[in-house]
């Protein structure tokens, strides 16, 4: 059984998506060229015009844009839309260092909002769940985003933003929250607490989660769901392109739909830019079809994921992609070996280890090391030294089995490591390069 | 016949002992007994203490990683050879000792104090016994 937000979009034939897209695309690739010099600019140097672009087959013809381009027209230079006409701007949290400055329309918002209500509807929401957000508050777009299609959805939306995790659990039992939305990092965190002050999946009516803004595993996700009794759900987004909701998982749980009256997804080889064929992974490349403020043509996202058009079991045609296996700019390359944080946190949650771990590279005698920190808990702990011994060395050899290189393992005492209630900190890179 | 040793998980890191006495200093725990050992990694620190709860409680509100462990208190007499006779009996009776550390005990000047901990705790004890070797309990313990 599936509910829609918007069936007649959600569950639109392909074919008719393509038109929408079609229609859609000549129409922003023409906003953008009359609005947005820089990008125009772009498209010159490439010798395209808008008449080279019949339809999204041609895509590949226009430039890309990237997170470089957005810096250098930081702050206005890529408006698509005067000043006066905007009425909200959103930013990102900066976690890698480059600071993004959105901008929305009216219509923008409203787009955008449509996006996070068919996520709650996707999730089993309707206007009788109670929506708590969890999620930031303020620049950053996970509060307002959430907040916002709860509002169009009818639900009652508590707007508790992140942090005070005592209050968090109390506003979701006394004002009965049946859908939480947080980062999954925050999520676990909650439900850690719950466990310490000896509440039960039962104790809480909680029903479903929407965890997005960053990458997190499907062992991750089983944890916080056996921890709270819900079903977890990814919802994925960028602030560049509106924030959460670009794409949603469904209650299949298999890729999150990506909104494709909203947006055109490629994957391309993220070192010669070449379009890859479905199915193959790559980095993820969004065009906007609709966006007034801040359209984006082909713009880089730096995540890593693959695509797929089989049909869903919840009906939806959209297409899906495959959670994250991590951003280009997460990715560590330590003596050589691609490394996800990911895959580190797949392995501790395997091992019966908290997810709460910190990563730390570094360089000793040109060589790099890589220490994964994490908590002991009275679960793994026993007097006897030669068994946590021998359960650590298990560890280093589950992670030298996932990522082909030997990591040291350093257990810490609980809580040591920083709670994260927004994005978690889980890389620390001391490599002078 | 077993008494109650708590186990406290140390990080391998400067001034970490010092917070859990710390903690325990101010909780005004007295301690009868205590043994380290280390990795290069990490550390493990058994402590016997009268009020095994209070402790307990202590130690987790302060963020420390802590177990409880059944180990045997054992009278050993104070001679030369004393040790070696309680060994001797574990180990004609199979018994094997994983570590031993010895405590605190003032009135008896004839007599030292050793916690065991072995495999099998009612074999231990029953070879102990029968050899007429003393098992203290908990409340003996606590009036030493």
């Amino acid at each position: 059984m599936s509910n829609y937000y918007q069936p007649e979009i959600e569950t639109m034939p392909h074919e008719k998506i393509r038109e929408l897209q079609n229609e859609r695309l000549l129409k922003q690739v023409r906003h953008v060229w009359d609005n947005v010099p820089y990008y125009r600019k772009k498209m010159q140097e490439k010798g395209v015009t808008p008449d080279d672009i019949k339809s999204q087959d041609d895509l590949h013809k226009l430039p890309f844009l990237s997170k470089a381009d957005l810096r250098e027209a930081y702050p206005y230079g890529l408006m698509g839309k005067p000043l006066k006409d905007c009425v909200r701007i959103q930013s990102t949290s900066g976690t890698t260092g480059q600071r993004v400055v959105a901008f929305y329309t009216h219509h923008d918002l409203h787009i955008w909002e449509t996006m996070c209500a068919r996520a709650i509807v996707a999730a089993g929401g309707t206007n009788e769940d109670v929506v708590q957000v969890s999620y930031g508050y303020g620049l950053f777009t996970g509060g307002p985003g959430l907040n916002g299609g709860s509002h169009l959805l009818g639900s009652l939306t508590i707007p508790t933003s992140s942090g005070n995790t005592d209050r968090q659990i109390m506003f979701i039992k006394d004002l009965n929250a049946t859908i939480l939305c947080c980062t999954p990092s925050y999520a676990a965190f909650i439900g850690e607490r719950m466990k310490e002050m000896g509440m039960k999946p039962d104790d809480i009516p909680l029903k479903a989660g929407i965890f997005g803004a960053e990458a997190w595993s499907e062992e991750m996700r089983r944890d916080i769901e056996a921890t709270m009794g819900i079903k977890a759900y990814d919802i994925y987004g960028l602030t560049e392109l509106c924030g959460p909701g670009v794409s949603f998982e469904c209650s299949d749980q298999h890729g999150m739909h990506i909104n494709e009256d909203y947006f055109i997804a490629e994957i391309i080889d993220p070192k010669t830019g070449e379009v890859l064929p479905e199915g193959s992974t790559g980095e993820l490349v969004f065009t906007t079809l609709d966006k007034e403020a801040f359209p984006l043509i082909r713009y880089r996202t730096r995540d890593i994921t693959s695509l797929t058009r089989e049909p869903c079991p919840c009906g939806r045609t959209h297409v899906r992609m495959t959670k994250l296996k991590g951003r280009t700019d997460d990715m560590l390359i330590i003596r050589g070996v691609n490394v996800f944080p990911s895959q580190i946190e797949t392995v501790l949650i395997n091992q019966g280890y908290p997810a709460n771990y910190q990563i730390i590279v570094d360089r000793v005698n040109n060589t790099d090391t890589l220490d994964v920190r994490v908590e002991m808990t009275p679960e793994m702990f026993t007097d006897n030294l030669g068994v946590v011994n021998q359960k650590q060395a298990k560890l280093v050899e589950a992670l030298r089995s996932m990522l082909g290189l030997k990591a040291k393992v350093t257990l810490v005492a609980p809580k040591t490591i920083v709670r994260s209630e927004g994005k978690a900190v889980r890389v620390i890179d001391n490599r002078k390069i | 016949m077993s008494v109650k040793q708590i186990s406290v998980f140390l990080e391998n890191r400067p001034g970490c002992l010092h917070e859990m006495t710390k903690a325990l200093a101010d909780a005004n725990i007295d301690l009868r007994g205590l043994s380290l050992a280390e990795t290069s990694d990490f550390g493990i620190v058994r402590l016997i203490v009268d009020d095994v709860l209070g402790t307990a409680d202590t130690l987790r509100a302060a963020n420390f990683v802590a177990s409880l462990t059944d180990v045997l208190a054992v009278e050993v007499p104070n001679v030369p050879g004393g040790l070696n006779k309680v060994l001797e009996i574990l180990d004609s009776a199979g018994v094997n000792v994983e570590y031993m550390y010895a405590i605190l005990g003032n009135k008896k000047s004839d007599t030292a104090y050793m916690i065991f901990r072995v495999n099998d705790n009612a074999k231990a004890s029953y070879a102990l016994a029968g050899s007429g070797v003393k098992i203290m309990e908990a409340d003996e313990l606590s009036a030493l």
